[in-house]
């Protein structure tokens, strides 16, 4: 290092210093021809102090391509040769210099200060790059004293770069301090990559902790951090207690040397008993069979005795105060990150939800009849677009055309099963219930020998791959996207329907008072069955939309139909912005409660319905219950 | 007396009695061996699933209450009685092997080893703490009544108190079982997650003796158990109590009024059922031999109503008739001994139709014969004259009032 500033202050100092390079290389010979990591070192520096063709010559070293021609130093060049010195050409035999890897990392050490005052800003920026990849402490002086850079960016790197390497290897521990807080609000890996290191811990165990040593966290023994037998054999390491055999060592030793039927004088049958093993291996190491061997109550003196600790291997604790302090900032705005690509999520997945459930509170809301086959309806609506998909090649368009008639299907199909079953089965719910049930199991039963068990592609066009990019981690795949554009297309539709037109008023009627409805002039069989044939076709929307992320299987419906269940029962009925909120509570909450435990995503479904039990204790209407004189009934 | 005024009771321990000695005569063990051990399993199965599908008709075709959760108390019976063959099971595996060392082993090495056999599989090798009590016999056959009772007493006291009824309840009900289910998939609940538990067909303590034998003891187990529950079930539904349940189902906010606590009753009757199904589970996974979450899946309860609705709810017998009927031929389809039926140009394999011939025929039980099989037997029994016994239940001469008791 001293050597090195020695340098700093001969380069500053050039003109009055200057030594010429042809005698530099002349003194030191022998050192060039046959270098030694050891000693090469004030060598270099010397070189490299000698101005003008210095960098010339140790580039040419680096690279094995210094040789020498008799006793001149010359450069060769492809099949030609140039002094060293003077760069005349050379002819004759030369002799090529080796020098080991170690020398040539000093070489290229000292090279870095030739190359950070290049004229050329490629050959500058490579030297930066090569800087911030590997560094060592003598960068940081070469990257403080090269002049001023004159390209910005450059020079903000350069100085980002100086910043990291003071963190490293300054000496001075407040301008570490300076150089830590002056990166306030950056998360970049580098700087993690400096800071991480500076909390390295070691293990200490020992009878008091020493008085300098910069404590991590206090330890103590048989805690979760540090289990009872790793916390002894610190100790047993550190030579401060004896091993103590683990149970299999002592029943191996006692196996071993079993007289007769006895063992150390304790009869075999006994040995089923922990103390009199014990007993046991002590008669043996008494008699010098077996090693002694710490009992249990030494190893209890043993850990009470000394303290445990984790120790910082760097001694300042301010540095690592602050070190810690800015990893944990990085650690905070990540997981703000987190958080809002988490909500992206959820916002999707409440759409989902919010889709496969919105036929279902409306058939729910006008007839108080639970549709068990609608999951199955879903599942229609994702096969009619795998159809469409085999049929029409053009991924576009079969979307197009899939997603009216996946809508046409499903309507047909939940009018045929009003007219069939559900009109029939008017004010008995449970059987309804039982009915649509048996429906359901048929239907998909049938999709089975239909399209058999395996899962069918259903591909989405090539716009709706890919994601949208918001920022470092937060992202969110186009077709949830689209997904979300569906739900608020199908919000909006829904709306204007029921507020907007003569059949919504008539739906509204017949939800709050069939009877008063009816004898208005309102068909609330008509109403219920239109109502009914919206319900399921979209379900057979929601169907489509689910396939183009899902696989498509006769299993589809049934695994969103108790998430859908669940929506309409927290949302409360009749309202359709009890099924929204319903959504964004059931989607919310999944999230949340999988970020909480993000390998069990068991956990999280598991946690989410308790949630939903409990929640109908304090709402057993749901968040948004229907008012009226036919909510009690 | 409560059967003279019901004399199908007598009738269908009758048959029950006929049957169980039936299969004994044909069975391997103690008969001609006309019927093999399987099939005598399958009957004792099947009588469990009757003994749960009773259960489900108290709840539901008296009470009112379509609980679609009642099969996931049968499974934690299953489990609690497996805990406990399994845990003795490997016991006595591994104090086998254990004992064939040189020294005999610690009761803490007995115990890591049990652990490690038994959890190995889910990578782990320390016992959970609901294990705590596997190795005793009598606690975890208290567990089998006890845990189930529990979970349904604070499930239903909770859905009960804040009113929650009709189909919000169902779906609250369906929505705990998966919640059970889910939480025994998971390899660190304790539960050996989706390998369940398994070996259950081996009783410990009881190696030597043949599979024959242990499947004809589990028949008579079962049907014992179903005779006992039906007669209990019988007695429940004939007195007061069974008056109030069944005006509960009919109008539950006149019986209020009236000032009956129908939470308590309601409550009484979902518990108590609860373990009745809790029992049948644990004479079941014996007989079946293996047990795991997917038993669980509310597919499963819906199916025990399906059960209940096609033999007739409401009577006890129809419960049982429905269990029995539609098991029976469901796995008669299911396990390719149903002959093809041929359309001309189309082969019916009954392996992949059946589920879409119960499905349908299931929506036309509830649409046309909402009393399922037993109206069947009302037919029979309205060919010949309605037997008073000279008594008269109703306020005038010749009202009908007795045959409403018994619906």
């Amino acid at each position: 290092m001293r050597a090195f500033l020695l340098t700093i202050l001969l380069l500053i100092a050039q003109p009055l210093w200057a030594q010429d390079l042809g005698a530099v290389l002349d003194a030191n010979r022998d050192q060039i021809a046959k270098p030694s990591r050891q000693t090469i070192g004030p060598v270099i520096t010397e070189i490299a102090a000698a101005g003008e063709g210095a960098d010339r010559v140790l580039a040419a070293w680096a690279d094995r391509r210094l040789g020498l021609a008799g006793d001149r130093f010359v450069i060769v060049e492809g099949d030609s040769a140039t002094d060293a010195v003077t760069g005349e050409s050379v002819t004759g035999d030369v002799d090529g210099l080796r020098p080991n890897s170690g020398v040539r990392g000093l070489i290229a050490a000292a090279l870095v200060q030739f190359q950070l005052t290049d004229p050329d800003p490629v050959r500058r920026r490579a030297a930066l790059t090569a800087i911030a990849r590997q560094s060592d402490e003598s960068h940081l002086a070469a990257l403080r004293e090269a002049p001023a850079e004159s390209d910005p960016i450059l020079a903000a790197r350069r100085d980002r770069l100086e910043r990291l390497l003071t963190i490293q290897y300054d000496t001075d521990t407040d301008a570490r301090l300076a150089a830590i807080d002056s990166f306030d609000g950056d998360a970049g890996t580098d700087l993690q990559a400096v800071l991480n290191p500076l909390l390295a811990t070691t293990r200490f165990a020992g009878p008091e902790l020493p008085a300098d040593a910069n404590v991590a966290r206090a330890l103590t023994p048989d805690s979760e951090n540090l289990p009872r037998a790793e916390a002894y054999r610190l100790l047993v390491d550190a030579g401060l207690a004896e091993p103590r055999p683990t149970d299999a060592d002592i029943k191996a030793a006692l196996t071993a040397n079993i007289a007769g039927d006895a063992v150390g004088g304790v009869p075999v049958a006994d040995l089923g008993d922990p103390d009199r093993r014990d007993d046991a291996y002590t008669a043996l190491a008494e008699a010098g069979t077996v090693p002694t061997a710490a009992t249990a109550d030494e190893v209890d003196s043993a850990l009470e005795a000394n303290a445990f600790a984790d120790l910082f291997t760097e001694p300042s604790s301010e540095i690592t105060d602050a070190a810690r302090a800015s990893l944990r900032g990085m650690q905070t705005r990540e997981g703000i990150m987190q958080a809002l690509d988490l909500s992206l999520d959820a916002l999707s997945l409440a759409s989902i939800y919010f889709l496969a459930a919105i036929g279902l509170a409306i058939t729910f809301g006008v007839m108080r009849v639970i549709n068990m086959a609608h999951g199955e309806f879903i599942m229609m609506g994702a096969y009619t677009g795998y159809v469409t998909q085999t049929m029409i090649a053009d991924r576009t368009l079969s979307l197009i055309v899939a997603l009216p008639l996946a809508f046409a299907i499903t309507f047909g199909a939940g009018v045929l099963l009003y007219q069939l079953v559900i009109r029939h089965l008017v004010k008995r719910p449970l059987e309804t219930l039982l009915a649509t049930f048996g429906v359901s199991i048929a239907l998909q039963q049938l999709a089975k020998n239909i399209f058999g068990t395996q899962a069918r592609p259903l591909t989405a066009p090539a716009w709706l791959e890919g994601s949208i990019t918001f920022a470092d981690g937060v992202s969110i795949s186009t077709i949830r996207v689209a997904i979300f554009v569906l739900a608020l297309l199908f919000l909006g539709l829904f709306l204007f329907l029921m507020n907007r037109t003569r059949l919504g008023l008539q739906v509204r009627a017949v939800t709050q008072n069939p009877g008063m409805a009816a004898s208005m002039g309102i068909n609330p069989d008509r109403i219920a069955m239109m109502t009914f044939g919206l319900g399921s076709g979209i379900a057979g929307i929601a169907g489509v939309a689910i396939g183009l992320f899902a696989k498509v299987t006769s299993e589809l419906g049934s695994d969103y139909i108790v998430q859908s269940f669940m929506t309409v029962v927290v949302g409360g009925v009749g309202n359709i912005w009890g099924t929204l909120a319903g959504a964004a509570l059931i989607g919310g909450l999944q999230k949340g409660i999988e970020v909480l435990n993000p390998s069990n995503t068991l956990a999280a479904q598991t946690y989410m319905i308790l949630f939903i039990i409990i929640f109908i204790q304090f709402r057993p209407r749901g968040i948004m219950p229907q008012r009226g004189r036919m909510a009690e009934a | 007396m409560f059967i003279r005024k019901d004399p199908s009771i007598l009738v269908f321990l009758a048959i029950l009695a006929l049957f169980t000695i039936g299969a004994t005569l044909m069975s391997e063990a103690y008969g001609s061996g006309a019927l093999p051990t399987s099939m005598i399993k399958v009957l004792g199965k099947t009588l469990c699933l009757a003994l749960a599908a009773l259960a489900m008709d108290l709840v539901w075709g008296y009470a009112g209450i379509l609980s679609l959760g009642h099969m996931a108390f049968f499974a934690l019976g299953g489990y609690m009685i497996g805990m406990w063959l399994m845990y003795a099971r490997t016991g006595e595996i591994v104090s086998a092997t254990l004992s064939r060392a040189a020294i005999p082993p610690t009761p803490a090495e007995l115990q890591d080893g049990i652990a490690s056999q038994i959890f190995g599989v889910v990578g782990s090798s320390d016992l959970p703490l609901a294990w705590t009590f596997a190795g005793s016999l009598p606690i975890q056959l208290i567990l089998i009544v006890a845990v189930p009772g529990l979970l349904a007493l604070v499930f239903g006291w909770l859905a009960f108190r804040s009113r929650v009824n009709g189909v919000y309840l169902s779906i609250l009900t369906q929505a705990m079982t998966l919640a059970l289910a889910l939480y025994l998939f998971q390899n660190d609940s304790g539960f050996r997650g989706n390998n369940g538990l398994s070996g259950l067909q081996n009783i410990p303590g009881l190696t030597d003796v043949p599979q024959a034998d242990i499947s004809i003891w589990f028949l008579w187990a079962s049907a014992g158990a179903l005779a006992l529950a039906y007669v209990l079930a019988a007695w429940l539904v004939s007195g007061k109590f069974g008056s109030v349940i069944r005006a509960i189902r009919d109008d539950e906010s006149r019986v209020r009024f009236l000032g009956y606590s129908v939470e308590g009753y309601k409550l009484t009757i979902f518990t108590l059922t609860a373990m009745l199904c809790a029992i049948a589970g644990a004479l079941y996974y014996p007989q079946a031999g293996i047990i795991n979450p997917a038993e669980l899946a509310p597919i499963a309860s819906i199916y025990l109503a399906v059960w209940v609705a096609i033999g007739g709810r409401g009577r006890l017998y129809g419960a049982v008739i429905g269990a029995v009927v539609v098991s029976l031929l469901s796995s008669w389809f299911t396990g390719g001994r149903a002959p093809d039926l041929s359309l001309g140009f189309y082969t019916i394999d009954w392996v992949d139709w059946w589920q879409v011939l119960l499905g349908l025929s299931f929506v036309l039980v509830t649409l046309f014969a909402p009393r399922g099989l037993s109206s069947l037997i009302d037919l029979a029994a309205r060919l010949r004259h309605p037997s008073r016994r000279g008594r008269d239940l109703g306020p005038d001469v010749g009202a009908l009032r007795e045959r409403e008791a018994k619906a």
